[in-house]
């Protein structure tokens, strides 16, 4: 199971991987191997607004829907058309070509409520 | 199934002993008067055959030989024997809702068959296997625009059916909705005023063609404006009528609704009916309640399963798409039945045939004094009338008369107490719609 070090985490195995005031979201490698093939990704819609932990996305796979929940605050940019084309893109490449969505960050101290790579580590293993 | 099993007098003693109670009465005491039962001594049982006896003697109060011009959303069509035939085919008949639904494959072709069929109708992309009723259907449908659109506003047209009004407005009435409605007309829908309403905040306009008052429009240019604005638009039809008239699909409705009472299913106080509904492709995971769908098994051979369970409730549980768990599966299928007796040319014909008495009947009314169609665009089946006299005596009188003489306004409507819909169906004859007229004539004419 791959842990990328240069991402921090959420309880809810999402990725954040923050540049300047913009955070890049998406789901772990964990987190898309539990899921099994993905088959439908809800994006968001650029602009709105979300909270930290709120609601961002939903991913459907063959049999499960799952929501995907926002590491920080802040306003929607951009996200990954490309999930609605090819959704497995999250199953072959969680930490690159699978992100989800990016945000305009509100409030950069919300970064210290979530977890470093090796603190998430150490969480995936006391979940196991 | 829970079996029945009464308590012994034994039993009862016994369990309220065990709770300190004195009496069974005692144990309601804290519920008051006004909603606790006046006694709990019960009537001794009766046999079956007293129970028949007495069942009868209520099922006579109706009055079922009346011929039958009322319509207002459900319309006294011919059922075609054939249909209870199949229909009481134990495979299907004693199927509730499948819930091993892939042991069930006769019924998952089935209610393919049907959503092929209702998609085939409205000419649009996908329908789900059913709903409760027409009204609950339009709650949905608004419920799926608000999904779709994040927005919260619904505009309703006058045309609207005023009892799918009031389920919608029971069923929102806690929900964070906002509703416009345009003002009532007997005529095409109100453009100027639905134009006025439209806003960033408008998820959806509800329509009805035909509306309830008859008339029929071509909703074209308002589903092209709503659309320029990101709103959807939701119609409302009357399945029969779409054997005829320009489909939701060909106006580019976003998602179609309507009852199925028409398509075989006979008249009856309350139900069950079936509601059904379609969407475009694209909101296909906005769409509440089952969806069949095709498929290959491991051996390569057709076969079908229930899809998109992940909207469901049973999957995502408070986040689910709907609330509905149950379709109205053997309903649909009842209308499933009667689609393919009649076929697509059987279908038209009967369309044509309602079309024609409706035209009939109208013209044959227009000349009696004290009828004033109103009518300011054309008709399907079905016409509003202003009467000379209050609608529901004429409606009385016309009971005397053999006759069920039409649905009233003023039931629902303030200020139209004279106004009257009056249904044709292809049930009726020259001969009954020539007495009708008659009978009419005769309790209008009546000084009272």
């Amino acid at each position: 199971m791959e842990v990328n070090d240069n991402f921090i985490y959420t309880k809810e195995h999402e990725w954040a991987s923050i540049e300047d005031n913009i955070v890049t979201v998406g789901i772990s490698d964990y987190a898309q191997e539990s899921l099994g093939d993905i088959t439908f990704v809800e994006l968001p819609a650029k602009d709105d607004e979300i909270d930290q932990f709120g609601d961002l996305a939903s991913v459907e796979s063959v049999k499960a829907a799952s929501d995907i929940f926002s590491p920080m605050s802040g306003k929607i940019v951009e996200v990954n058309n490309d999930l609605e084309v090819e959704p497995g893109l999250i199953n072959k490449s969680p930490y690159e070509n699978g992100w989800i969505a990016k945000i305009e960050i509100s409030d950069p101290e919300e970064a210290s409520n979530l977890m470093t790579a090796d603190e998430y580590r150490k969480f995936l293993e006391s979940e196991g | 199934m829970i079996p029945y099993i009464a308590n012994t007098k034994k039993d009862v003693e016994e369990m309220l002993k065990c709770i300190g109670v004195e009496s069974v009465d005692d144990l309601f005491k804290d519920i008051g008067p006004k909603h606790s039962p006046k006694s709990f001594n019960l009537p001794s049982g009766k046999s079956e055959f007293e129970v028949v006896k007495k069942l009868q003697a209520i099922a006579c109060k109706n009055t079922s030989s009346l011929i039958n011009f009322v319509g207002g959303g459900y319309y006294d069509h011919y059922v075609p024997a054939a249909l209870s035939t199949v229909m009481s085919r134990s495979e299907f008949y004693t199927a509730y809702t499948p819930y091993q639904p892939e042991c069930s494959q006769g019924f998952l072709q089935a209610l393919y068959e049907f959503q092929s069929s209702i998609c085939t109708l409205t000419n649009m992309d996908i329908a789900n296997a059913s709903l409760y009723d027409g009204g609950t259907a339009l709650y949905e449908a608004a419920m799926m625009a608000i999904r779709v659109t994040k927005r919260n506003k619904i505009i309703m047209d006058g045309g609207v059916s005023p009892i799918y009004r009031k389920i919608l407005k029971t069923y929102t009435s806690n929900l964070n909705f906002e509703f416009e409605e345009t003002p009532v007309t007997h005529g095409h829908s109100d453009r100027d005023k639905i134009s006025e309403l439209l806003d960033k905040d408008t998820a959806a306009i509800i329509l009805q063609n035909p509306n309830f008052f008859g008339a029929i429009d071509d909703h074209s240019d308002i589903i092209e404006q709503a659309h320029s604005k990101g709103i959807l638009v939701i119609e409302s039809v009357y399945p029969i009528s779409l054997g005829v008239l320009k489909t939701p699909g060909e106006m580019g409705a976003d998602i179609v609704v309507g009852d199925g009472q028409s398509l075989g299913l006979p008249l009856n106080l309350g139900g069950p009916y079936f509601g059904f509904m379609a969407t475009k492709k694209k909101y296909v995971r906005k769409m509440p309640g089952r969806i069949v769908g095709e498929t290959t098994d491991k051996q390569g051979r057709r076969c079908f399963v229930n899809t998109l369970q992940a909207r469901e409730q049973h999957i995502r549980r408070e986040k689910a798409t709907s609330n509905i768990c149950t379709n109205a599966a053997l309903c649909a299928l009842q209308g499933l039945v009667f689609m393919s007796l009649l076929g697509k040319q059987g279908f038209k014909e009967l369309a044509e045939l309602n079309y024609k008495k409706g035209e009939f009947a109208r013209q044959t009314l227009e000349k009696i004094k004290g009828v004033e169609v109103k009518r300011s665009s054309p008709t399907f089946n079905e016409f509003t009338v202003c009467l000379s006299k209050d609608a529901c005596y004429v409606v009385e009188q016309m009971i005397n008369k053999g006759f069920a003489a039409g649905f009233p306004l003023g039931r629902y409507y303030k200020g139209m107490e004279h106004y009257i819909i009056i249904a044709v169906t292809e049930k009726r004859t020259k001969e009954e719609i020539l007495n009708y007229a008659k009978a009419l004539k005769e309790v209008l004419k009546d000084k009272s």
